[in-house]
C-alpha cells in the first residue's frame, strides 16, 4: 500500500483536477452506498437495487439523447422505477421479485433503444461505454456540488432512519405495532437507494454500481455482529476500494498496452470483490474456531 | 358470549368489547367480547383459524374493528405508545443480520424513534437487566439469527417487555418449541407477569402447557369467543355453544381434550387432539405431555 501511495505521490496523482474531483465524488458515493448497502442486504433487496442501477442506465442514455448531464436521467428514471416497484409490491418477497424482474426487463429495453438512437443519430459513440461503465475522470465539475449535496441529504435520511429501518428488518409487526410507519420508511430506504446507485452510476458506471451498494454491505456482514460497525466497514470498504481503483487506474497508464489506462470501474470492482472473499475466509476461520470453543459448552447446557 | 368475570382487584388493562372483524367478505370475529387485568396470566385458546391472530392484530391497532371498541388502559383511541408489548409468532432473522442479542433488545427502547442510539451507561444497564430477567445474558453477545427458536423467542420477549409495558401480547410463542424450552417459556412469562405486574395475553392451539399457569382463558371458535377460569369455560355446554355442534371435554392424567362428538366426529375436525386415539395419548403423555 505505501508502495502504491508513493507511485501515485509521485506521478502526480493528486495533483490532477480530474482526478481530485474524482476521489471526492467517489469517496462521497462510496459512503453513502455502504451505508445504504447494508440495510439493502437486511431487507433482502439486493436484487431490487441491481434493478435499479440497470434501470438507471435507460435514465442516463435517455439524458444524453436530449443532452443534460447523464446523473439527472440516472436519479428521474430511478424515482420512477422506484415508485412503480413500491405500488406493484415490494413487500412482499414474492411480489418483489416478479415486479423488480417485469419493471427491468421493459427498462432495459427503453436504454436499448437510447442507446442505439444515440449512436445512430448523434455518433457520440463513447455514450453507451461510459453510460454502462462510468467514467469517474471525466466528471462535470459542475455537478459536484450536487453530487456531494445529494449524498449528504442522503447519508441524513439513513442516519435519521436507522432505528427504524433495523426494526423494520427485525419484523415490520412489531415496528408497526410501535407506531412506526413502516411503509413510509420502505419508501425513504428505497429513494436513498435510488439516490446511491444513481451516483455510483456517474463513477463506475450504471452496470457496475451494484458492486458498490452490494459487495461492501455483504463483505461488513460477514465480519461483524454489530449493526454500527458494519455500517462503518461497509462504508470504509466502499472507499478504500474507491481510492485504491483510481490509483491503480491511474498507474495503469504505464501498463500494457502502453498509453491506454484500464478502466477504473474494474479496479474498484474486481477490489470490492477481493474485500468480499477476504472476509468470508475471515468468517468462515472464525466459524470453525467458535465451534471448536462452543461445542463443549453446549454439550453442558444439554445435561442441565 | 362472556362469562362473568371474576374480580381479582386489579386495574383494569385490556378491554376487548364486541368486537367483529370482516376480511374479504369473511367474518373473522363476530362480537368478541373479554377483559384482562393486570397481572393477570391470559391464555388466548383455539384451534387454527379460529381468529387468533386477527384479534391480536385488532388489540394491537394492526387491524381496524368492522365493530366494537378496544380500550388499553382506559385508553380507546391514539397514542398507546409503550402501553403494548409484542413478540409476533414468526420472527425468522437470518444469521447474516447483525444484530446482537444485546440490540434488539436495546432497539425495544428506541427502535421507533429517529435518529442513532448513542451508548450510555443507563442504557447499557437497563438491558443488561432485562437480558438478565430472561435469563439470556450467556448469549447476550451473540447475532440473534444464530440463537435457537427457544433464545430468539426469550429475546423477543426482553425486546417486547423492556419498555415497560402493562400488556404484553404473545402469538404462539410455544409453536415450533420443544417440549422443555415450551415449558422454560411458560415459567418465565408467568414469573415476569408476577413481578412486573404486566398483563400476558397468550394464544395458542394447544392450552395444555399453559393449565399450570393460566388465571383466565379466552376460547376461540369459528370466530366468537368464550372467557372466564378454565373451570368455566373448557366445559362441553359452553365449548359445544361455540363450535356449534356436540363436543366431549376429556381429562386425561393433567391434560385436557377437546373432542368432537360422535354423530360428526368424521366430518370435522375441530382440533388436532380429537384424531387421537386414547391409546396414543397415553403413550405420548409419558414422552412428555405433547403430541
Amino acid at each position: 500500500m505505501s508502495d502504491l501511495l508513493q507511485t501515485a505521490l509521485v506521478s502526480g496523482l493528486l495533483g490532477s483536477s480530474s482526478v481530485r474531483i474524482a476521489a471526492l465524488v467517489g469517496t462521497a458515493v462510496a459512503l453513502v452506498s455502504g451505508v445504504v448497502g447494508v440495510h439493502t442486504v437486511m431487507r433482502g433487496q439486493s436484487f431490487v437495487g441491481h434493478s435499479l442501477s440497470d434501470i438507471g442506465a435507460t435514465g442516463g442514455s435517455g439524458a444524453l439523447f436530449i443532452g443534460v448531464n447523464p446523473l439527472w436521467g440516472f436519479l428521474a428514471m430511478g424515482a420512477v422505477a422506484g415508485g412503480v416497484l413500491e405500488l406493484m409490491g415490494l413487500r412482499r418477497p414474492r411480489g418483489r421479485d416478479v415486479a423488480t424482474g417485469i419493471v427491468l426487463g421493459a427498462e432495459l429495453g427503453l436504454a436499448a433503444l437510447f442507446l442505439y438512437w444515440d449512436a445512430s443519430f448523434r455518433s457520440t459513440t463513447g455514450a453507451s461505454i461510459s453510460i454502462l461503465f462510468g467514467s469517474i475522470f471525466v466528471i462535470n465539475p459542475a455537478i459536484v456540488p450536487v453530487v456531494i449535496g445529494f449524498c449528504a441529504a442522503a447519508m441524513a435520511t439513513l442516519l435519521l432512519l436507522q432505528r427504524t429501518l433495523l426494526l423494520c428488518s427485525v419484523s415490520t409487526d412489531i415496528a408497526s405495532a410501535r407506531g412506526v410507519p413502516v411503509r413510509l420508511v420502505g419508501v425513504a430506504h428505497l429513494m436513498v437507494m435510488v439516490l446511491a446507485v444513481s451516483l455510483s452510476a456517474l463513477t463506475i458506471g450504471a452496470i457496475l454500481s451494484t458492486a458498490l451498494l452490494i459487495g461492501p454491505a455483504a463483505a461488513a456482514l460477514r465480519v461483524t455482529r454489530r449493526p454500527g460497525l458494519a455500517l462503518i466497514i461497509a462504508a470504509g470498504i466502499g472507499v478504500a476500494a474507491t481510492w485504491a481503483g483510481i490509483a491503480l487506474a491511474y498507474e495503469s497508464y504505464y501498463w500494457p498496452p502502453a498509453g491506454h489506462g484500464w478502466p477504473v470501474s474494474f479496479f474498484i470492482v474486481t477490489l470490492i470483490f477481493l474485500f468480499y472473499l477476504g472476509a468470508d475466509a475471515l468468517s468462515v476461520l472464525r466459524g470453525r474456531r467458535k465451534a471448536r470453543v462452543r461445542a463443549p459448552s453446549l454439550a453442558a447446557a444439554e445435561r442441565v | 358470549m362472556t362469562e362473568p368475570a371474576r374480580d381479582p382487584g386489579g386495574e383494569e388493562i385490556l378491554a376487548v368489547d364486541g368486537v367483529g372483524v370482516w376480511l374479504s367478505g369473511r367474518e373473522v370475529l363476530r362480537d368478541v367480547s373479554f377483559t384482562i387485568r393486570a397481572g393477570e396470566f391470559t391464555g388466548l385458546i383455539g384451534p387454527n383459524g379460529a381468529g387468533k391472530t386477527t384479534i391480536l392484530r385488532v388489540i394491537l391497532g394492526l387491524q381496524a374493528p368492522s365493530s366494537g371498541r378496544i380500550t388499553i388502559a382506559g385508553r380507546t383511541r391514539g397514542r398507546r405508545d409503550g402501553l403494548v408489548g409484542y413478540v409476533p409468532q414468526k420472527v425468522l432473522l437470518e444469521p447474516d443480520v447483525p444484530l446482537r442479542a444485546r440490540d434488539l433488545v436495546g432497539l425495544g427502547l428506541d427502535g421507533h424513534r429517529l435518529g442513532i442510539s448513542l451508548p450510555s451507561r443507563r442504557r447499557r444497564q437497563a438491558v443488561d437487566e432485562m437480558l438478565a430477567a430472561v435469563s439470556a445474558e450467556r448469549f447476550a453477545d451473540q447475532r440473534v439469527g444464530d440463537l435457537s427458536g427457544g433464545e430468539q423467542q426469550r429475546v423477543l420477549i426482553a425486546h417486547a417487555l423492556i419498555s415497560r409495558p402493562r400488556l404484553l401480547l404473545l402469538d404462539e410463542p410455544l409453536a415450533n418449541l420443544d417440549v422443555r424450552s415450551e415449558s422454560a417459556t411458560v415459567a418465565l412469562l408467568h414469573r415476569i407477569a408476577g413481578e412486573q405486574g404486566v398483563a400476558v395475553l397468550i394464544s395458542a392451539h394447544d392450552m395444555n402447557p399453559l393449565l399450570p399457569v393460566m388465571d383466565r382463558i379466552v376460547y376461540l371458535a369459528r370466530g366468537r369467543a368464550a372467557s372466564g377460569t378454565t373451570d368455566e369455560v373448557v366445559r362441553p355446554e359452553v365449548l359445544g355453544d361455540l363450535y356449534g355442534q356436540h363436543v366431549d371435554v376429556l381429562h386425561v392424567h393433567d391434560r385436557v381434550l377437546v373432542v368432537a362428538g360422535p354423530a360428526s366426529r368424521s366430518d370435522v375436525a375441530l382440533e388436532r387432539e380429537d384424531v387421537v386415539a386414547p391409546a396414543e395419548v397415553d403413550c405420548e403423555d409419558v414422552v412428555g405431555g405433547r403430541r
